[in-house]
């Protein structure tokens, strides 16, 4: 197309060098050209994507319960009686918007993940909001869903501040291309969303170990709040973890989709929330372009037939990080850019 | 991408093509100029009836111009205290247009003025003037026909065509004075000619032209033969001989009808002063002044009322802001707080001047999320909280409004010209992006959002655009294929360019 050769003239062109993706081109070549519009509900709204998770036997957080209407608001007393902690979402929510995460409560009063006190009252006009669609998408009536809080494994607890740490992995009709894990820190209030100041680290698909990590577009070391090196990040059951977001991308049918996935401390991977336009500071992350894996999986003229096993075999061999397999100490020129 | 792209590129095509045509169209057709202060050519003719009224019923009835060719005509006024007015336009007698004016009685010294205006417009073509006279058939005996057969004769053999014919045949008749002393003991040298020319087979007529000086006053009209070859004509001094220059002759009496009869009145003078004006373009299609559209391909907003005018001047400018917010917002990739928000903040600043509209709106942007930060601790349901928002916004209007006129500054007045149910959501999501993101998101939106208003407020404030939009109703449909195009751009946004910055340091 026009475009293209054009892109080669401007200042555009490092970026097309290096494969960016860019929020045009995913917006048309990718969103709407291979996400159908009628599915986008099942990944929009967390109840249909967990009852579809259900159905297909993927793990997803525990349903504690789901008020849908206003004169139900009442009731959210009783629903969160006796539990130690828990967390509030809209169904519709999008970008981290309006999720409450209470991760203490004593003496009737509710503790954020940031320490900060909420009493019942508070809880109460969140729901609301949540139902007055606030945070939903397009403004639209939505229904506040309560679910079990996630407790990190072990092993990435002291990579993350407060929240709980996700996995993010593109996966495109069907094939894993790129994933990052997302760091809450203390910028971001323990929300573990990029543009709200989380940190970004760049996985190799092939081994599951960091590539890179930024936090607000910038390259970082070591997480901001716990001081751990971040390139000692390696994700434990990595290749189920990619079984998984395979599994999750079949059953909805999307064919350019966001899988952001969990490890929980005893229930192991599960699903967190889907997302149909999935972001792409990703490739910063991974210090990558997606385009160039992305036409790779083009190339194959029609959805091959090939079974979750096969695709996770044939992204781990062709999709692997030059970064990250050399395993030696990280080689960063940070900041430092030499054109 | 995997569906052709042939139909949009036709689409798009269609649309360029059309655009371009109609503009085109209209800039060749109409003459309306590219720029808004082009100025054209304008001649103010006042014709002064003088007359001495004998105290009975009065009847004066003046030939008057229409538009013909090299002029058009674009307005024309009388003063005429106490006398009734008319324009008759009788084709039927061949009298063409005439101003009647009639009073029951009158004594004394009168004055009547006409005033016409003619733009000079060298693709004009008038219906009337261009009209051939039908050939009467001359019957002539005794002397007469023999020296009028001499003459035509002699300047038939030295001439080639109609107008070549009618020069010499007055050099012929200046030449044998004798012969012509005794034609015009008959009838004056202009019938002759004319009664020659139709001998001849050649459709001629004696006209009544002004000749156009700037600042000149008491001119009389003089009489010139108009000569007709096909379709054309040609303008010849009787007595010269030459031809006439149609770009500031003037014809003012073209039916061989009287220039001016009264009733009722003794010693009328009729004279003609006439000035030439500079006036811009876009004034006269303001005024209507301009010649407007005749028929459905002319189409044009200029055939509406002009109540309508003032209102679509408006809406057609909002495909301007629209575009401008594509651009920005996909090739730049600024972030606004509400899509096309910025476009009906632009509209407002139209209305209210650029300083009063910033001042307004960033007043009641704050006061109002101030208002909206004790709203939200009241635990309220989002569309009451938003209709209680709209009512303080109206609320704050009104005081702001009231406060500013008692005060003196009568342009607080034009606070209303905000949209309020805008503003209203403006302030409701800057409020809620206050608590999510804090208040820096809050600033880079607004901040944007108002960047954008103001881009756009200053494109669309632009005389040259206003004059664009307003009169080329094409242009429309570029807008149409320049938005279409944009909606189908895959490259980068230049604040991408920002954005993987890091990635570029690296393998570069």
């Amino acid at each position: 197309m026009a475009w293209h050769r054009l892109m080669r003239l401007l200042p555009f062109r490092r970026l097309s060098e290096q494969g960016v993706l860019g929020m045009n081109r995913r917006n048309i070549s990718y969103i709407s050209s291979y996400n159908p519009r009628e599915l986008y509900p099942l990944v929009d709204d967390k109840l249909k994507t967990k009852r579809l998770a259900l159905h297909h036997g993927v793990t997803t957080p525990e349903l504690l319960g789901v008020i849908e209407y206003q004169h139900d608001v009442t009731r959210v007393g009783t629903l969160v009686e006796g539990l130690d902690n828990f967390c509030i979402k809209p169904a519709k929510g999008s970008g981290g918007k309006g999720i409450l995460v209470v991760s203490r409560v004593e003496d009737g009063v509710f503790y954020r993940s940031n320490g900060q006190e909420l009493s019942l009252r508070d809880l109460k006009r969140h729901v609301s909001n949540i139902l007055a669609g606030l945070f939903s998408l397009s403004g639209s009536p939505d229904v506040a869903v309560f679910e079990a809080l996630i407790e990190a494994d072990d092993s990435l607890r002291d990579y993350s501040f407060e929240g709980v740490p996700d996995v993010r992995i593109i996966v495109f009709r069907g094939f894993p291309v790129m994933a990052m894990m997302r760091l809450s820190c203390a910028v971001s209030h323990g929300k573990a969303n990029l543009h709200q100041g989380a940190v970004g680290v760049g996985i190799d698909i092939a081994s599951g170990a960091a590539v890179r990590a930024v936090q607000r577009n910038k390259l970082v070391l070591s997480h901001p709040d716990t001081g751990k090196d971040l390139q000692s990040l390696r994700i434990p059951q990595w290749p189920t973890l990619l079984d998984l977001s395979c599994a999750c991308a079949d059953m909805t049918g999307l064919g350019y989709l966001g899988v952001d996935l969990v490890l929980d401390r005893r229930r192991g991977p599960m699903l967190l929330e889907l997302n149909a336009r999935p972001g792409l500071t990703i490739q910063l992350a991974n210090g990558a372009g997606l385009l160039p894996r992305l036409r790779r999986i083009e190339a194959f003229t029609q959805v091959p037939q090939m079974t979750i096993a096969q695709r996770v075999a044939y992204v781990r061999k062709h999709f692997a990080s030059v970064d990250a397999q050399r395993n030696s100490p990280p080689q960063f020129v940070p900041e430092k850019c030499s054109g | 991408m995997k569906t052709g792209r042939g139909p949009f590129y036709l689409l798009v095509t269609l649309l360029l093509i059309t655009g371009s045509l109609l503009t085109a169209y209209r800039y060749a057709m109409f003459d309306v100029p590219w720029m808004p202060g082009e100025k054209r050519q304008i001649w103010s003719v006042e014709a002064q009836v003088d007359f001495i009224a004998l105290g009975e019923p009065v009847k004066v009835s003046l030939a008057i111009p229409d538009s013909q060719p090299g002029f058009e005509r674009v307005g024309e006024r009388t003063a005429s205290p106490g006398y009734g007015l008319a324009f008759v336009e009788n084709n039927e007698n061949n009298h063409g247009r005439r101003a009647e004016w009639s009073i029951r009685e009158a004594q004394g010294r009168q004055t009547l003025y006409y005033q016409v205006e003619m733009l000079v417009d060298p693709d004009a073509a008038g219906a009337e003037t261009a009209v051939e006279p039908p050939i009467s058939r001359v019957r002539l005996d005794g002397p007469h026909a023999t020296v009028v057969n001499l003459i035509l004769e002699r300047a038939r053999e030295r001439s080639a065509d109609p107008y070549t014919l009618t020069r010499e045949l007055i050099h012929e008749f200046n030449r044998q004075s004798q012969s012509a002393s005794l034609l015009t003991q008959m009838k004056p040298r202009g019938a002759w000619l004319v009664d020659m020319l139709h001998m001849a087979g050649i459709p001629a007529r004696e006209v009544q032209a002004l000749n156009l000086e700037d600042g000149r006053r008491r001119q009389q009209v003089v009489n010139l033969l108009q000569v007709f070859e096909g379709e054309n004509y040609q303008l010849f001094d009787m007595h010269s001989g030459k031809p006439g220059k149609q770009t500031n002759q003037l014809l003012w009496e073209y039916y061989s009808a009287p220039l001016l009869d009264i009733v009722g009145g003794r010693n009328s003078r009729l004279s003609f002063s006439m000035i030439e004006q500079e006036v811009p373009v876009n004034r006269m299609l303001e005024e209507g002044t301009f010649p407007a559209a005749q028929n459905l391909l002319d189409f044009s907003i200029h055939s509406l009322p002009l109540s309508e005018q003032a209102l679509f001047k408006g809406i057609l400018l909002i495909p301007v802001g629209v575009l401008i917010v594509s651009l920005l917002r996909i090739i730049v990739g600024v972030r606004t707080s509400g899509t096309f928000m910025p476009v009906l903040i632009a509209m407002a600043f139209i209305q209210t001047s650029l300083l009063t509209g910033l001042v307004g709106f960033i007043l009641i942007v704050a006061a109002g999320l101030m208002i909206r930060s004790y709203l939200s601790r009241l635990n309220l349901l989002l569309v009451a909280r938003i209709s209680a928002v709209i009512i303080s916004v109206i609320i704050m209007i009104a005081a702001f409004s009231v406060l500013s006129y008692q005060l003196g500054l009568t342009e607080g007045l034009k606070i209303t010209f905000f949209p309020m149910i805008i503003l209203a959501w403006t302030i409701e999501r800057m409020s809620i992006l206050w608590e999510e993101e804090g208040p820096k998101e809050v600033l880079t939106q607004g901040g944007g959002s108002l960047m954008v208003a103001l881009f756009a407020y200053l494109v669309m404030s632009n005389d040259v655009v206003r004059h664009l939009t307003f009169n080329f109703l094409g242009l429309q449909f570029l807008f149409m294929a320049l938005v279409l195009l944009i909606g189908n751009y895959t490259g980068y946004r230049l604040l991408e360019l920002r954005r993987f910055q890091p990635m570029l340091g690296e393998r570069a």
